[in-house]
């Protein structure tokens, strides 16, 4: 599905990865062909074991793939030598992960579970004090600020993640089921939050989700089957869902 | 950001609990420090109380401390006459056991003449001994008082505490007591009389009081002191040695077997803390394993994860010195042995406790660098 005039954020060409070798071998993603644009928030859906984690991990950076070519922002992944620090900067600078639970550090509070990334990628303290705070603003849990993760509600708690995810302003957003541990109304808040921060920071979101609520909140819907994309007319393709 | 302070601030009573367990851990080193500095400084104290360049003792012996040595006891007055000694002064040395207030003491009794060498070398309180006889010079630690009164040898007679001493103790942890020589002669050769009437009766000698264990000597400076222990030795019944030699005989060989022991006791100690220093940074890396699989997942560089462990290890190990160094200084007066401590020592403690806590916090390290940031994906809260 590519877009004359505008470039892919990124670009999956015939990934597939396998675990094991031999009989013991399995097949985890086979020839995987997507790109996501710019201010596009796709949907990752499949039912268990179909290999939408593996397919994200390998987005992510923390998996590599077998075969193929993954384009991040421009960077080909994978394409040379690269090394495990390469990998990290990349997530570092231009990946933001939101995990199915919140994953914030225990020991750091709402905005100190912020500002570390901002750390990481070398702002000062004030300056990455005042970003994170900013942040939480903008995720309306600016309140919360001091709270630590224990007395933060799940909502709060998710939306502090979101804000960690974003610090960096990464282009690319990889979300695994955002909206699991939260109720209907606070899923779609969740998702028009996701679609917001897509088109003010032209970031490319991908949401891996079971959640057939939120379906009308992607520009497209990625179905995965067995470790292959899957099209209703069953060729291998993008199945692209409507606008959200 | 410091990741490890605010872990620590955290879990700050699990942090304090465990750090008070090593504390008690790191206590015991430094105690054991202590006891192997005191057993050395005590065994020592006894050759250098006496401040001699030479001790002439009995021919072929290595007295009076390492091996007993009986010389006549007019060999003051010849010792004096060789050529370069200064002064000399006789003395004795024995153990004595008395009864005071129903409870056993032991003492240490050096017998030595007034005015020459030999004699206690500072008062804590009290006076020197003025009177021939039956006036003592305690260390307190024989838990005496200026005044009091104690029975000692076969006649029971009553020494007066006129003075007081401090941290006077044999290698054995006795405290020391002077007396003059005559007295001490009495206490450690003369006869109980019942004895001295069977002696008698049976036709057999007295034997004459008169008998040393060593002459201390001073030698000029301007004389070597290996010339005049030459000299000296040239009597076929008299050994001199020099006070260098005392002080060797003294801590590689009386003491020798309880040095090793204490030295094997303080390696396996630190073993044991180094062994559970890494349990417990293990442990406390084994309770992050979720956060520092988000940190590596959000780019969190190795050095930052490998930080994040040392510099726990370190606030445990540091905190637990100082804390275990407190407790230890806390309760000194309370061990019935004196505890020193040499700057060296405690330094020595110090660096060793930081080597162990870097070379533990290798295992923590070692689990925190295997963590798959993919680990940060999985279920759970």
């Amino acid at each position: 599905m590519t877009e004359p005039g505008r470039q892919a954020v990124v670009r999956v060409e015939h990934l597939s990865k396998h675990f094991g070798a031999g009989s013991a071998r399995v097949d985890a993603l086979i020839d995987i062909n997507m790109e996501v644009f710019p201010g596009q928030v796709v949907g990752l859906m499949g039912p268990s074991g179909s290999g939408k984690t593996t397919l994200l991990n390998c987005m992510a950076c923390i998996l590599e793939p077998s075969g193929g070519r993954l384009t991040l922002d421009g960077e080909a992944v994978y394409d040379e030598h690269w090394l495990k620090a390469d990998l990290r900067r990349l997530r570092l600078d231009k990946i933001g992960f939101i995990f199915q639970y919140p994953n914030l550090l225990p020991f750091l509070d709402a905005t100190d579970n912020v500002a570390v990334v901002l750390h990481l990628a070398g702002f000062g303290a004030a300056a990455a004090h005042t970003h994170a705070v900013e942040l939480l603003d903008y995720l309306e849990v600016g309140h919360r600020k001091h709270a630590m993760p224990s007395q933060l509600s799940g909502g709060e708690a998710q939306r502090v993640a979101i804000a960690r995810a974003l610090a960096n302003r990464p282009r690319i957003i990889l979300a695994d089921e955002p909206t699991a541990p939260l109720d209907s109304a606070r899923a779609r808040i969740v998702m028009d939050l996701l679609r917001r921060i897509a088109i003010e920071q032209s970031a490319a979101i991908i949401v891996v989700t079971h959640d057939e609520m939120i379906l009308d909140r992607f520009d497209h819907i990625f179905r995965l089957r067995d470790g292959r994309l899957e099209t209703a007319t069953g060729e291998l393709s993008l199945l692209p869902v409507g606008a959200g | 950001m410091n990741l490890a302070y605010r872990d620590i601030k955290h879990n700050l009573l699990r942090f304090v609990l465990t750090n008070f367990g090593l504390s008690l851990l790191l206590g015991i080193v430094i105690m054991m420090t202590g006891v192997y500095g005191g057993l050395i400084d005590d065994a020592l104290r006894q050759a250098r109380a006496a401040n001699a360049d030479l001790w002439v003792v009995e021919a072929g012996t290595n007295g009076p401390f390492a091996e007993s040595s009986r010389i006549p006891g007019d060999t003051r007055e010849l010792v004096s006459r060789v050529y370069g000694v200064q002064r000399a002064g006789s003395v004795t040395y024995q153990s004595v056991q008395t009864e005071l207030n129903g409870a056993p003491h032991r003492l240490f009794i050096i017998g030595f003449e007034p005015g020459r060498p030999g004699g206690p070398r500072q008062l804590s309180a009290g006076r020197d001994i003025l009177r021939d006889h039956y006036e003592m010079i305690v260390d307190r630690s024989a838990g005496l008082a200026l005044g009091q009164e104690v029975p000692l040898g076969t006649h029971d007679h009553k020494f007066s505490v006129v003075g007081l001493m401090q941290n006077e103790v044999t290698s054995s942890g006795d405290p020391v007591a002077y007396v003059t020589l005559h007295d001490a002669q009495a206490l450690q050769f003369e006869l109980a009389p019942p004895a001295s009437r069977r002696e008698q009766a049976r036709g057999g000698s007295v034997e004459t009081n008169d008998q040393i264990n060593a002459v201390i000597a001073k030698v000029s400076p301007y004389v070597p002191i290996d010339e005049t222990a030459a000299a000296l030795s040239r009597w076929k019944h008299l050994t001199a040695l020099t006070q260098a030699q005392q002080e060797t005989l003294l801590s590689k060989f009386v003491i020798e077997k309880a040095r090793k022991q204490q030295l094997l006791i303080m390696v396996l100690l630190v073993i044991v803390s180094a062994v559970i220093i890494a349990l417990i940074i293990y442990t406390m890396t084994m309770d992050k394993v979720r956060s520092i699989a988000t940190l590596k997942f959000v780019g969190a560089p190795d050095r930052t994860i490998i930080g994040l462990i040392v510099q726990q290890s370190l606030s445990l190990g540091i905190t637990g010195y100082v804390a275990g160094l407190a407790l230890v200084f806390l309760f000194r007066p309370f061990f019935p042995r004196r505890l020193v401590f040499d700057p060296e020592s405690v330094v020595a403690v110090f660096a060793i406790t930081i080597v162990v806590c870097l070379a533990a916090s290798t295992l923590g390290i070692r689990l925190a660098l295997k963590v798959d940031p993919a680990e940060a994906l999985s279920a759970a809260g």
